[in-house]
């Protein structure tokens, strides 16, 4: 297996030749192909979702994505709820990290209805999506070694991302679906002798990272099986809408929380990890670093919080809140890339439409399609994982 | 790739020797977080079921059931919430929201059935294991709330300016106002059941946040054909059960009323009411009275078509409402308001008529196919104490009318009052406004038999009174007027302690070792009114079934022993406007039925 198989434009007279109109022309007839189904349930990928794959031996000569596993039409059930309602239901639009999701409700239902949300509760909002993509990322981390089989640091990590759901469980009242940030602002404070037990964990997840570092990246097997795999051209990344982590391994310095400052990240200090490889490897090593960064920025916030303060705007009646009428678009940086909510209110007390943009979308049904294309079969779960796929979050 | 990157992952190994993290049962050795949303709890004692959490749940798994051993009764509508664990999604929205504070989450983590039916249970009511956890999730603290607590401060004038004149002291809410204050509302309708008119209160409070107040007002006439006037003096019995009352301040359901009645101009009534043309079936209905009983009567009468003719004894309409309440309270251009746009519906008005003197009832009964009676308590009573038959002492209602009417009231620097309700309060205050203007100061005292936290008046009633001047001294049994020359001295209290026997009849007990003496030189009695109905003869009494405590007997639909007689308003039912309103309404409905069940039974000729 060699590396220089892996590009589009090298010798192709094993691979199907295309019509006209690009497209391939398979005749499984022929026996040269084999059709093979990844999904919609499998352990490399992460969620309801399937890939078409179109084999020659084990390299992928053509794929296709099939979402329409996990379609709940949460977009449309919004526009029969009242904004409140909403708010339970918006987390379930991307399962594995929901406070995204209710900070762009929140604040696009804040800034369409005209509401100062108290400091305090701005605070609390960056620790809970720090939070959040903390145990994200503790998962995709070690996770991202799973899809190759090295399955041992996934489970790690998974006791680690425990650990800060036992937190989220101290402050939200859920460990997985958290309903912390609501429009106006959140539900409670910090409970006594959070600071001390987030910081416990954030030790014990630094000298785990320790591990990981040994386990996976300096590892022979893993760098073979990422290092240019998957490679995403830097010209690729604005032509398909490539965000977040991954856009940053391709060299791009790109975070909604520098370039749009929301909440208060303007009063902390971070960098923006880039690497330039744009490789399996590379996406590993930004998300690696990322989970450096959100710890030392939970310190940061922890320290600069206030201990006191209103959790929470005076708003409207909640049950006949009509929001003036008026389109916003609220964007947040999301453990995945650019997470964006475009909401339009009508004036009554139901949203008219509420809309969202993941990265998912972008990253996971185009863009892999193509990165597939003579990919080894082996490293198909890889590559998607790379691209921090959520199908949920594609389907709503 | 370096030697060190082939060896490194092998220090994997290490974690053999370590100890697992994993907890064998992590159930019973782990306990949920103190705000773990876990299973429901309910206090049904403190729950009134107001259904709010059923509204705002999102995946309606709330249902409000009725259950056994909550009785419906006045601010409780009987019905607990009930939850099913097949929709519930564990936001807890319920509880943030919950009115009284009843519901909150536990921390239990499972829960495990072979009977799927069991994860519909109602909390508090179904046994559950967890119900003795405290610990869970409950409404977040300090500053969190789905609705405002706090009403819209209401503007009064300020006692200054007041307490010498009749102008109206309540002003009356601006538009904004009254948007933020129907922006309370819950729309739990404890109230619509409270309210002996059932008003459409959610629905109208409503018309308010939706500006459209030509739609409020429909909802008011509904059932109420008085809102400028119930809108000022209700006695807000919906206030008094309002949900939002149970953690904050009750909605001001009351001013809300005024408002859309206010800004409603009385030119266009007809047209939003769609009132314009009547259609009359030629029939005949006499209504004695023109209180509120017998203005609803007639209003609900018209708008079906009968030709309703009201027999009214003084020169002006409105009965109580005018004569009994003063103008700083319910100024007389809205009474006017009100009735002549029931007048509007061909509703005629006989003034200076009294039945019994001018015609008598049975030649009523002849001309018209039925009568209503609503002629209210305007006699006095007096407490007979030693001294209450001297020319000095008044009885409060007597001296009302006399205000209303412009005569000539009698009045000296220092009045005494007996009595603790509203009508007490209304003389108290309109004598001091009228000893301000004669004298310069207000030199009056109400006393009760009721201590302060039992007095029957509205508190903001009692409250007022003190602004303006007027000292309520409440607690005190007269026992006898001290009068000196053939003029009054004062007043002679002993402290009442206790006033009802144990079988819960009235019977005031005294503290004779506790003596007071309130000088003054005029005394008004206060302490409730009785019925005139002289205008019954000896013949129709006899006919008609009256109870012991003097009252006669109606059905349901307020019609008496004599088919065509019906009655209603505070000699039926109250006393109070509302009741008034809502009886005529039902005989109202109650006539209608009557003739038509009687021209079904006449052959057709």
């Amino acid at each position: 297996m060699s590396n220089t198989n892996y590009s589009w434009k090298n010798n192709r007279s094993l691979f199907p030749e295309a019509d006209e109109t690009g497209k391939l022309v398979v005749d499984l007839d022929s026996q040269k192909y084999i059709k093979v189904w990844q999904g919609p349930n499998h352990p490399g990928v992460t969620g309801n979702m399937s890939l078409e794959l179109t084999v020659s031996g084990d390299e992928v000569v053509e794929a296709k994505t099939h979402v329409g596993y996990l379609h709940r039409g949460f977009e449309k059930l919004f526009e029969r709820r009242r904004y409140i309602q909403c708010f339970p239901t918006c987390i379930r639009m991307c399962v594995p990290e929901p406070d995204t999701n209710e900070y762009n409700l929140a604040r696009g239902t804040e800034l369409l209805g005209g509401i100062e949300v108290p400091e305090m509760a701005n605070w609390l909002r960056m620790i809970a999506l720090e939070m959040a993509r903390l145990q994200v990322l503790l998962r995709m981390v070690p996770g991202q070694a799973g899809t190759m089989g090295l399955g041992l640091p996934s489970q790690w990590g998974l006791y680690y991302r425990e650990l800060i759901l036992d937190r989220f469980e101290e402050l939200t009242g859920g460990r997985i679906y958290h309903m912390y940030i609501l429009p106006g602002g959140v539900r409670g404070l910090l409970p006594a002798g959070f600071k001390k037990r987030l910081e416990e964990n954030l030790v014990k997840i630094e000298s785990f990272m320790k591990d990981v570092d040994r386990v996976i990246y300096a590892n022979t097997v893993f760098k073979k099986r990422t290092k240019g795999i998957g490679i995403i051209p830097a010209d690729w990344i604005d032509p398909y809408g490539v965000t977040g982590p991954v856009a940053r391994a391709a060299g791009y310095e790109r975070d909604v929380r520098k370039d749009y400052p929301y909440l208060y990240y303007d009063q902390l200090d971070f960098g923006v990890n880039v690497e330039h490889e744009s490789d399996v490897f590379a996406r590993f090593l930004v998300r690696r670093k990322d989970v450096d960064t959100t710890i030392d920025l939970l310190r940061q916030i922890m320290s600069k919080m206030p201990d006191k303060g209103d959790i929470k705007a005076e708003t409207p009646n909640v049950l006949h809140w009509k929001i003036p009428r008026g389109e916003t678009l609220v964007r947040c940086e999301s453990s995945r890339g650019e997470y964006i909510f475009y909401l339009v209110a009508d004036g009554s007390m139901y949203p008219r439409r509420i809309n969202l943009r993941g990265p998912s979308y972008a990253h996971a049904v185009t863009l892999l399609e193509k990165l597939l294309i003579n990919a080894n079969i082996s490293d198909v779960s890889s590559i998607m994982v790379s691209l921090a796929t959520c199908p949920p979050e594609i389907e709503r | 790739m370096s030697l060190k990157d082939t060896f490194s992952p092998f220090s994997a190994w290490r974690k053999v020797f370590e100890k697992p993290v994993t907890i064998k049962d992590p159930i019973s050795e782990r306990p949920g977080a103190d705000r773990y949303r876990g299973f429901h709890k309910n206090d049904i004692t403190s729950c009134i079921g107001c259904g709010t959490c059923e509204t705002i749940c999102e995946n309606e798994a709330i249902d409000m059931v009725p259950v056994e051993g909550v009785e419906t009764k006045d601010g409780d509508s009987g019905l607990r919430p009930r939850v099913d664990y097949g929709r519930c999604c564990w936001c807890g929205l319920c509880v943030d929201i919950c009115t009284t504070g009843s519901l909150s989450l536990t921390n239990a983590y499972t829960w495990v059935e072979e009977d799927p039916e069991k994860y519909r249970y109602t909390p508090g009511v179904d046994e559950k294991p967890w119900d003795n956890e405290e610990k869970g999730w409950k409404k977040p603290e300090p500053n969190y709330e789905f609705y405002n607590l706090n009403r819209v401060t209401m503007e009064h004038l300020h006692p200054e300016e007041r307490s010498d004149s009749f102008v109206e002291m309540v002003k009356g809410y601006s538009k904004e106002q009254a948007e933020k204050e129907a922006d309370r509302c819950v729309e739990c309708g404890i109230c619509t059941a409270t309210c002996p008119a059932h008003m459409g209160i959610p629905e109208y409070i409503k018309a308010i946040r939706n500006d459209d107040l030509e739609e409020g007002l429909r909802i008011l006439y509904d059932t109420n054909p008085l809102p400028e006037i119930c809108g000022r003096i209700c006695t807000h019995k919906c206030e008094t059960v309002c949900t939002l009352g149970q953690r904050g301040e009750a909605l001001s359901i009351r001013w809300l009323k005024r408002y859309i009645a206010d800004q409603n101009p009385s030119e266009k009534y007809k047209k939003i009411l769609n009132s314009g043309f009547l259609k009359k079936n030629g029939k005949k209905i006499a209504i004695i009275g023109s209180g509120p009983s017998g203005l609803s009567a007639a209003h609900y009468l018209a708008l079906m078509g009968y030709t309703c003719t009201i027999f009214e004894k003084l020169a002006k309409a409105g009965g109580m409402m005018r004569f009994g309440i003063p103008e700083y309270r319910l100024p007389y251009d809205q009474i006017d308001k009100d009735i002549s746009y029931i007048e509007s519906l061909g509703v005629d008005i006989k003034y200076n008529t009294t039945v019994g003197v001018d015609i008598t009832l049975e030649e009523l009964g002849e001309k018209h196919d039925a009568v209503f009676s609503g002629t209210g308590l305007h006699l006095g009573r007096s407490t007979r104490i030693e001294g209450s038959d001297h020319k000095n002492v008044y009885q409060s209602i007597d001296l009302l009318r006399d205000i209303t009417l412009g005569k000539e009231v009698p009045l000296t620097e220092d009045i005494i009052v007996i009595g603790g309700g509203n009508v007490a309060m209304d003389i108290t205050r309109s004598l001091a406004r009228l000893q301000k203007q004669k004298y310069g100061k207000a030199g009056i005292i109400a006393t009760s038999l009721e201590t302060e936290d039992k007095m029957p008046a509205d508190r903001e009633e009692v409250l007022e009174a003190r602004e303006e001047d007027a000292t309520v001294n409440p607690g005190w049994a007269p026992q006898r007027i001290e009068i000196e020359n053939d003029k009054i001295k004062g007043l002679h209290v002993a402290q009442c302690y206790s006033l009802f026997d144990d079988e819960g009849k009235f019977n005031p007990q005294c503290n004779m070792d506790n003596l007071q003496f309130f000088e003054g030189s005029m005394v008004v009695e206060s302490i409730g009114q009785g019925m005139d109905l002289s205008y019954l003869s000896e013949d129709l009494k006899h006919e008609l079934e009256i109870d012991k405590r003097g009252r006669i007997k109606v059905n349901e639909n307020f019609q008496s022993g004599l088919p065509w007689l019906f009655l209603g308003g505070d000699i039926i039912q109250g006393p109070d406007v509302i009741h008034g309103i809502a009886n005529g309404h039902k005989a109202a409905k109650g006539i209608d039925e009557f003739l038509f069940e009687k021209q079904k039974d006449t052959p057709k000729t």
